[in-house]
């Protein structure tokens, strides 16, 4: 039994691609099985824990609420974007130097939100940083090294953000 | 002494505080090892793995608390050949899993005992065919009386575990004598006497409990898995699979996050995919969705405890009576051991000369409790804690006054008649922890202002400590074996089953093997956690890894420099290449170059494991914490402004790690005083979702002061003592206590949540509207 599925194209870290899946599929279901990009975690499927932060069309999105048909022409950015190269983004270099990621699980997450806020807000506040990070759940680091993380890579000049 | 050529070794991080004990690589903020795929989000967790031919399985659970299964019908509009079923029947080992106990199904064969308990496995090659076909199963009960708390448990009108006897429903008690209690009553100035309970706390590491297994009749069973204690998984899967030990292989996989939370349930979820994977020849990946992980694995043991105490008219403690029982659940799990330690934690860090603790484990048809930070240790201080406030209201003394004046010191001895034989300074912690928090003008300056406010503002104390390591002579029964082997790559691995899952284990070992071999933190790694290839360092649990197994690294360093030196011609002083160098020649020789070193006790210390009495822990970590909320008086919410941490955890191995493991732990502990409510019908968590289960986020949590004070302990690696654990006992009782100290009330129960100060806002005037907490 096979389905034929429409195609769907867009855009992702900046490489055209596109897929034959059920137009309900969830973005972070195509991104993690049929493109291999499985830095998008699934924590909770709900939105609220935000492990699954992609930024679509410049905005921060949680894919596993996002049918794959809705991201049909649009640009898509993952944590495998973020590196240029073997070089690190100063939020990634931020996170590993002041502690940012324990277990890791919900970096990714996390690394697109703060990429988000500072795309926004290159100088961000505490508040505007304990807002901008407030739908991204982390349960290891209490936050306080994320914070640190965020306002290093800012003073680092951390809005490479395309 | 080695005098290691400094250019020999690189160092990522230049250290930021002044080199203590002329250590270079511990006690320094060095780079996490796996951090680099981490940010990258290349690390690879149990979901992002495949194997060729893999199939997914899910489980059929049951819906009721207590029954018997009479029936079992696989029901219409599904294809069930396509489907691999999998029941008790097809178990070729033993039909239990291998805790402390044998006493809980793999899956349940006749009876059930708890809602969400396993029954039925199934398979599929299409992950999102299972849930209709799980659905589809329906499973016929006998319905029994269900046992769902404590009190219900305690009147022993249904037996559902052991003997029907006394001890029935019971999986476990302790009882402790010291002084006489009995004489004191009488005599006492004040006797103050209260109830405190808590509630279950999940867990809600990010990453879900997931396996995937691999099995056949040559290699016997592979699993790869989210976990905490590959050994632990490795003893249940013999058991299952009736297999010897070389035909189980575990195999550790990124693992996000735990917290006490993949210690046990690994050992189910690994037998369940081993299982479905035997029966289908295939590879079999089982990941949960956090509705079924919230539902079907452990929580932190609910609790109430009662004190008794009797004062003398300063304030000194004259006698302490505590009863302690704990909700264990269905099976017995761990709930043995988690009582062991909130016994052993219930006095608090005070001195008394006459204490009894009779404590117990009670079952119930509910999800069995098992694992999680503190283990039994936060319940019993979030009792001690709150009620050296009450202590200090009866006998009209300060809150700080009152513990300073029945602090233990050096030379006492503990409930356990444990002499404390180090230096202890909780003085020092106190005094800096209110200078740091500017306790004292804080607190006036608030009972001053909240007459006038509607958010009113306090401070709140707790003070404790947290026992280091295995309980009594745990450390002994494990002999853990862990050490270093230098492969023919240019780097040396350290070789433990000690795993990785945010705290930091693999820096903190790299660490602890460069500066023990006087070499890089760069021509270090760990080897892959796989019982295959390392030996048994012992569970990765009760804040040991850096005392106890760092200290095995470091003797087993020490042990290869006197090897080289002795066998491979390893001078004096040394290069990193001369070190190198000598590896190889010795390699040459012996065919390997290994250090192993197996536990050995610090001498002088006795226990009794009847009596309960003598060295509870090795060591233990100190700490005092101080809490500033604001209460508002209309939305009747809690908040957590301002939280002071000072301790005493022995040599700080890594300040960046320290740091985030008492961030991390503070934060928890703030969600288990205020948010974190599981709600049971029947048993059964039914806010078992993230977006009704409420854990701090990054706008709830409060600035967090970290501050250490370093006495170095003996026996741990470079003097480290336990760290993991502690900050989660602290915060509720602070918090709690700063409550009190805000609006006057004394709340006696955690979670504490708006509705909970509503009500009792309430209680106290006829017009809600206009009421001050």
């Amino acid at each position: 039994m096979s389905t034929i599925w429409p195609r769907i194209q867009f855009v992702v870290n900046g490489q055209p691609s596109a897929v034959e899946v059920p137009p309900m599929k969830r973005l972070l279901d195509v991104l993690r099985e049929d493109l291999g990009l499985t830095g998008a975690k699934e924590g909770c499927g709900e939105g609220e824990c935000g492990s699954c932060s992609v930024r679509m069309n410049g905005e921060l999105v949680n894919s596993c609420l996002v049918p794959v048909l809705q991201a049909s022409g649009a640009s898509i950015e993952t944590v495998e974007g973020l590196a240029i190269d073997a070089e690190l983004h100063p939020l990634q270099k931020a996170f590993l130097e002041c502690g940012g990621a324990q277990c890791g699980i919900c970096t990714p997450g996390m690394l697109m939100a703060a990429t988000h806020l500072l795309a926004r807000n290159p100088h961000p506040s505490i508040v505007e940083i304990r807002e901008g990070l407030a739908g991204n759940l982390c349960r290891c680091t209490g936050f306080i090294k994320i914070f640190e993380s965020v306002i290093a890579a800012a003073s680092m000049g951390g809005t490479n953000a395309r | 002494m080695l005098t290691p050529n400094p250019d020999s070794f690189s160092s990522p991080m230049t250290p930021n505080a002044p080199t203590r004990n002329a250590t270079r690589i511990v006690g320094t903020p060095q780079i996490r090892k796996e951090g680099v795929e981490k940010v990258l989000g290349r690390a690879k967790y149990i979901d992002d793995l495949e194997r060729e031919g893999m199939w997914y399985g899910a489980t059929v659970r049951s819906t009721i608390p207590r029954g018997r299964i009479q029936s079992i019908h696989y029901g219409p509009g599904i294809n069930w050949s396509e489907f691999v079923i999998v029941t008790a029947a097809d178990v070729p080992g033993k039909n239990h899993i291998q805790m402390i106990s044998a006493d809980q199904p793999c899956l349940a064969a006749e009876t059930v005992n708890h809602c969400d308990e396993p029954i039925i496995l199934l398979a599929h090659p299409d992950k999102r065919r299972l849930p209709e076909a799980v659905a589809a199963v329906r499973i016929d009960y006998e319905i029994l009386p269900a046992v769902l708390s404590i009190e219900e448990s305690e009147t022993q009108k249904q037996i559902i575990w052991g003997p029907n006897t006394a001890d029935g429903n019971i999986f476990k008690q302790f009882h402790l004598e010291k002084g006489n209690v009995d004489e004191v009553w009488a005599s006492a100035a004040h006797i103050v006497e209260d109830e405190y309970r808590t509630g279950a706390q999940e867990h809600l590491y990010i990453e879900n409990n997931g396996v995937i297994a691999e099995y056949s009749e040559e290699s016997g069973i592979t699993v790869w898995g989210s976990l905490q204690c590959p050994y632990y998984v490795h003893k249940s899967l013999m058991a299952v699979f009736d297999l010897p030990a070389e035909k189980v292989r575990v195999i550790q996989t990124e693992t996000g996050g735990a917290f006490g939370g993949k210690e046990d349930y690994p050992s189910v979820i690994a037998s369940h995919a081993g299982l479905l994977a035997r029966k289908a020849g295939r590879p079999i990946k089982m990941v949960y969705d956090r509705m079924e992980d919230l539902a079907a694995t452990t929580k932190r043991h609910p609790s109430r405890t009662r004190h008794r105490t009797a004062v003398d008219k300063d304030g000194k403690l004259l006698a302490m009576e505590i009863d302690i029982a704990t909700d264990g659940g269905a099976y017995a799990t761990l709930s043995s051991t988690v009582l062991s330690r909130a016994t052993l934690h219930s006095t608090g860090p005070y001195v008394c000369p006459n204490i009894r603790i009779t404590s117990r484990a009670w079952a119930t048809n509910t999800v069995p409790y098992g694992a999680f930070r503190g283990f039994g240790a936060p319940q019993s201080i979030f009792a001690i804690e709150r009620h050296m406030e009450q202590i200090a209201l009866e006998v009209g003394i300060d809150s700080a006054e009152i513990r300073r004046r029945n602090f233990l010191h050096e030379g006492d001895s503990t409930a356990t008649e444990q002499i404390i034989r180090e230096p202890l300074i909780l003085d020092q912690l106190l005094d800096r922890v209110l200078k740091e928090s500017d306790y004292i003008a804080k607190r006036a300056k608030f009972a001053r202002n909240n007459p006038h406010s509607a958010i009113k503002h306090g401070m709140g104390l707790a003070a404790f400590y947290h026992g280091a390591g295995f309980t009594g002579s745990g450390e002994r029964y494990l002999n853990s074996l862990a050490g270093i082997d230098v492969p023919p790559n240019g780097k040396v691995r350290v070789l433990v089953a000690n795993t990785e899952f945010g705290q930091g284990t693999g820096t903190i070992l790299s660490q602890v093997a460069a500066e023990a071999l006087s070499i890089g933190y760069d021509d270090i790694e760990m080897a892959p956690c796989d019982t295959g290839i390392v030996p048994n360092s012992g569970p990765t649990v009760a804040s040991r890894t850096s005392m106890v197994v760092g200290r095995l690294i470091e003797r087993s360093a020490h042990q290869l420099i006197a090897m080289l030196q002795a066998n491979a011609g390893l001078s004096e002083i040394y290069s990193r290449n001369e070190f190198f160098a000598a590896c190889d020649r010795l390699r040459d020789q012996a065919g390997k170059v290994e250090s192993l070193c197996r536990y050995e006790a610090p001498p002088n210390v006795y226990w009794d494991d009847q009596k309960y009495r003598g060295e509870a822990y090795p060591t233990f970590a100190w700490a005092v914490y101080v809490a500033e909320v604001a209460v508002d008086t209309t939305t009747y919410s809690a908040e957590v402004t301002n939280f002071y941490t000072v301790q005493e955890v022995g040599r700080v191995l890594n300040p960046t790690l320290a740091a985030g493991q008492i961030e991390g732990g503070v934060a928890q502990g703030i969600g288990y005083a205020l948010y974190e409510k599981v709600l049971l019908k029947n048993g059964h968590m039914f806010n078992n979702q993230m977006t009704n289960y409420i854990m701090p986020t990054a706008a709830d949590v409060p600035p967090i002061h970290v501050s250490f004070e370093e006495i170095p302990f003996a026996y741990g690696a470079f003097g480290a003592k336990g760290i993991g654990e502690l900050p989660h006992d602290g915060p509720a009782p602070a918090i709690l206590n700063a409550i009190q100290d805000a609006t006057g009330e004394n709340f006696v129960f955690i979670p504490l949540l708006p509705e909970d100060i509503f009500e009792r806002a309430n209680a106290h005037t006829t017009e809600p509207e206009t009421v001050s907490v």
